[in-house]
């Protein structure tokens, strides 16, 4: 219970820090804090998809359906995360290369991302027996996440791309200052613990509702 | 494999008798291709264009036949004796194959067609039969496998093209460039083929780990 206040104290200070504490990065300018809430959605993105095919593993594994409600509930938010992620994004590249979309290798993996992930709730949503959606969507799920490492890491990497170099670049070395530091790994705590906050209780819903009608 | 080649003469002999998956799969492709140059033959269009309309009428006339392989199992009830009969792997192998053929089958028609009709020949052809081959090879195995899963879904309407375009879309994505520059033959298709084949790969190995799973729904 206390968990979520302290997230919640914890986040204005990662907002109010990522306003006022850290330097505008040279050459990007004010532009350039879009990268605390950016990266990290992108980040919690890719580790929602992660923690649903580990659950759809787990599904396949016991035949529990719980760990099915689970995956779905990470796929849902890792969906709204890689939407957050998509649309700063366009803002970001409206500023910088004067259009929202222009079909960037980066734009077009998360494209593909979003499409691939919706089309596993229209499977979830066409199967109605439980024990066989969840086996079905389970597979789907797997075979979603092994396109994420090509679509994410590859890609862009191949074509050329205007994206900013990751945090990790080629010289493996981490191009910020103190500052900007501090307050983008606060950030990504930050986005991590939300996700864990929303994941709880997305879950504890589902199992109220599951109580409520005794299946 | 002996197993593979058995489940793949047997979908041939069958196909053999009523001739439908590639009767609509050639008709399908025919008329799209009718159409698009009925439209747009005349204008000269540019090789990024032709190499997309030409991706998008093979992709489209697979998604209207291939996932025929495993819904006409279900429909027909004749998956208890296939499951008893085979390794499931060897089952997926097999239809892989059948479909392979049947897309390979659409093509010997089509691409020639659409040389004729839109009034075009590859400036690399090598290199344009390299990337249609390799981009051939990943479409109909990684649609063999979400036809799999549609048909346990109770293959709804359009839910196989719904499941299976965004699992595609990368492989399309560089199937219309690598064509478009094989088309042009300016610049090399490799970082193409290397995508096309490390994509496919990376699915087909994928579904071959998760088949078994699918299978016993």
């Amino acid at each position: 219970m206390v968990w979520k206040y302290l997230l919640g104290i914890f986040m204005v200070v990662v907002i109010l820090g990522s306003f006022f504490y850290a330097q505008p990065a040279l050459g990007l300018g004010e532009v350039s804090r879009i990268i605390y809430y950016h990266v990290p959605a992108a980040w919690v993105a890719v580790l929602a998809y992660l923690v649903a095919m580990v659950s759809a593993l787990r599904y396949l594994r016991t035949r529990d359906i719980s760990h099915d409600t689970a995956a779905a509930i990470s796929a849902e938010l890792g969906t709204l995360f890689a939407v957050v992620a998509t649309v700063t994004g366009a803002v970001f590249a409206k500023v910088t290369w004067g259009a929202y979309w222009n079909w960037d290798p980066r734009q077009t993996s998360i494209t593909v991302l979003l499409l691939i992930y919706g089309a596993y709730f229209a499977l979830r949503s066409a199967v109605d027996d439980d024990q066989r959606r969840a086996g079905l969507s389970s597979v789907y799920a797997i075979l979603a996440f092994f396109t994420v490492p090509f679509l994410v890491f590859v890609v862009p990497r191949v074509y050329a791309s205007l994206h900013p170099d990751p945090i990790l670049n080629v010289d493996k070395k981490i191009n910020m200052d103190a500052r900007m530091l501090q307050v983008f790994l606060a950030s990504l705590a930050g986005f991590t613990g939300l996700y864990s906050w929303m994941y709880s209780l997305k879950l504890r819903i589902y199992r109220m509702l599951r109580e409520r009608t005794g299946v | 494999m002996e197993q593979a080649l058995a489940v793949l003469h047997k979908d041939i002999v069958a196909e053999f008798r009523t001739r439908h998956a590639v009767n609509s799969l050639i008709m399908f492709g025919v008329t799209t291709l009718v159409a698009v140059s009925f439209a747009m033959g005349p204008f000269g269009l540019s090789s990024h264009v032709l190499a997309a309309l030409l991706w998008i009428i093979l992709f489209f006339s697979a998604m209207a036949g291939l996932s025929r392989s495993f819904v006409k199992e279900e429909e027909t009830g004749t998956i208890m004796a296939l499951k008893s009969s085979a390794d499931p792997t060897m089952v997926l192998l097999g239809k892989m194959m059948f479909n392979l053929i049947l897309l390979a089958a659409l093509e010997i028609v089509i691409v020639p067609l659409f040389f004729v009709m839109m009034d075009t020949w590859p400036s690399a052809p090598t290199r344009f039969f390299a990337v249609l081959l390799l981009g051939s090879l990943g479409l109909s195995a990684v649609s063999t496998a979400v036809a799999a899963i549609v048909s346990k879904a109770g293959s709804k309407g359009a839910l196989f093209s719904v499941l299976a375009f965004p699992v595609l879309l990368p492989l399309l994505l560089s199937s219309i460039s690598g064509t478009a520059s094989a088309l042009e033959g300016a610049s090399p298709v490799w970082p193409e083929l290397r995508l096309i084949v490390g994509y496919s790969g990376i699915l087909i190995t994928a579904s071959f780990m998760l088949f078994e799973y699918i299978w016993e729904q």
